[in-house]
């Protein structure tokens, strides 16, 4: 089996269990919607606030978001003990680091595009320059999915897994945060030529961690 | 006849605790061998070992042709491991379950038809793994090993919550599987229904095999409390002809 194949069988495995437990539609999805909701009741909207602060407020919630979607990915090799069955299936570790990594990436971009929605409702934000704001949330996508991963099974054999992963991955998905924010804003305001930039590093992000992730996986499953 | 399993003075560290104390085992083609053995004889251990998930601490191991001190991995593809927990997936039914193991050992479909009819799990097939019943989750833990097709069976307690039927399937596929030339291991404190189908039993004490059944006159494998909750290592008999 080639590695794009094998990988398309991980990550179909892992979105047909995930559209069966609707966890991220049930629970990710709203908690996202409360997590804007809870900003504009905290901020005030009539000055304006909101409304620049959006894209910082969108994609913090995203990376939170992200936390769930890694904590849920690897809960479900937990479970009956999979991840021993995972290892025993002789699959590549780059195979299932891109199949894992591919089905979060995809569930990632199904609640951006629900909360996009939210944040245009609920912030009043009109998003002037579009090429550049789909090819900066695609990157910082697959950045936060695939560092997500890569940390996931870092912390996979561990106890304390759930609250190590936030300490572990949220400071290093901070170049994430900022050049997407910047991106967004950027987009918003209808200068693209300054979100280019942001999207280049968003893009080498992603491309370095796809890149650790597919070298670094397979041996951290075994120890894990 | 081939060797799929020879173990020359084993030895295998859970932390600093030798679970396994240097143990020699040869399994052949077409062989069915019962472990036996105490709580915390390293019987569980040992089929870790074989199926590559824990290292090979000291001695010699070869599994399948492939030198476990060299490559814990690249054989795994060809054994079908049955321990104390399913390993499957409690969102995706019993025909999905079966699929994706073996998709991913590189089987065809046919196999999960023939693994479902073996263990009867035919009216089972759209219901979720987390619906089933603790017997019948052990029947799809042993179909999606069969479902691999593997050349060497390692199973833990097989026959844990199956009801008379279902180890009645088991024995039968226990028998075929023989049949084909590929080889058994099963650990079990369940001596009297594993002893009708093996070819031999090794008892394993204190973490080495301390002897073999080969001929109806089986070894008593002592209680011996060796969990790594007690780290001293006990003394140990000494285990000439544990390998055969």
């Amino acid at each position: 089996m080639s590695l794009l194949r094998e990988a398309a069988l991980i990550a179909g495995k892992d979105l047909r269990i995930e559209a069966r437990a609707r966890v991220v539609g049930q629970q990710v999805v709203p908690f996202g919607l409360i997590v804007l909701l809870l900003f504009a009741f905290a901020l005030d909207p009539d000055r304006g606030v909101l409304t620049r602060v959006a894209p910082g407020l969108f994609w913090v919630t995203v990376l939170l978001a992200s936390l769930l979607g890694v904590s849920r990915s690897f809960a479900l090799e937990a479970d009956n003990r999979a991840r021993d069955a995972l290892r025993m299936s002789g699959l590549d570790g780059s195979s299932i680091f891109l199949g894992k990594a591919g089905a979060l990436a995809v569930e990632l971009l199904a609640f951006e595009a629900l909360l996009t929605l939210g944040v245009v409702v609920l912030f009043d934000v009109r998003l002037a320059s579009l090429p550049p704001l789909i090819l900066a949330t695609a990157a910082a996508t697959v950045g936060l999915a695939a560092a997500g991963t890569l940390y996931g099974v870092l912390a996979a054999g561990i106890r304390a897994r759930e609250t190590l992963v936030p300490v572990l991955l949220l400071p290093v998905v901070a170049p994430v945060l900022l050049g997407a924010t910047r991106a967004w804003e950027a987009s918003i305001d209808g200068v693209p030529g300054d979100a280019w930039p942001w999207v280049g590093l968003l893009v080498i992000f992603a491309t370095l961690f796809v890149g650790i992730g597919m070298l670094a996986f397979g041996p951290l499953l075994e120890e894990s | 006849m081939s060797l799929v399993v020879r173990l020359r003075s084993a030895v295998c560290l859970l932390g600093r605790f030798p679970a396994l104390a240097g143990v020699d085992l040869d399994v052949a083609a077409g062989e069915t061998v019962l472990l036996s053995g105490g709580n915390g004889a390293g019987k569980t251990t040992l089929l870790r070992l074989l199926a590559g998930l824990i290292p090979l601490e000291r001695g010699e191991g070869t599994v399948l042709g492939v030198d476990l001190g060299v490559d814990r991995r690249s054989h795994r593809r060809r054994i079908g491991l049955v321990g104390p927990e399913t390993g499957c997936y409690d969102d995706l039914t019993v025909r999905e379950n079966l699929e994706f193991a073996s998709r991913v050992a590189g089987v065809g479909a046919g196999a999960v038809d023939e693994a479902m009819a073996a263990f009867d799990l035919g009216r089972l097939a759209d219901v979720r793994h987390g619906r089933l019943s603790t017997g019948q989750r052990r029947r799809l833990a042993l179909a999606a090993a069969l479902a691999r097709r593997p050349d060497l069976f390692l199973l833990d307690e097989p026959h844990a919550g199956l009801d008379a039927p279902a180890r009645s399937h088991l024995d039968r596929v226990l028998r075929e599987t023989a049949a084909d030339g590929r080889a058994v291991l099963i650990a079990s404190h369940e001596l009297d229904l594993v002893r009708p189908v093996a070819d031999r039993e090794v008892v394993l004490v204190n973490g080495q095999a301390a002897g073999v059944r080969a001929d109806g006159s089986p070894p008593e494998a002592p209680e011996t409390p060796t969990t790594p909750e007690t780290p001293e290592t006990p003394e140990t008999p000494e285990s000439p002809g544990a390998s055969t």
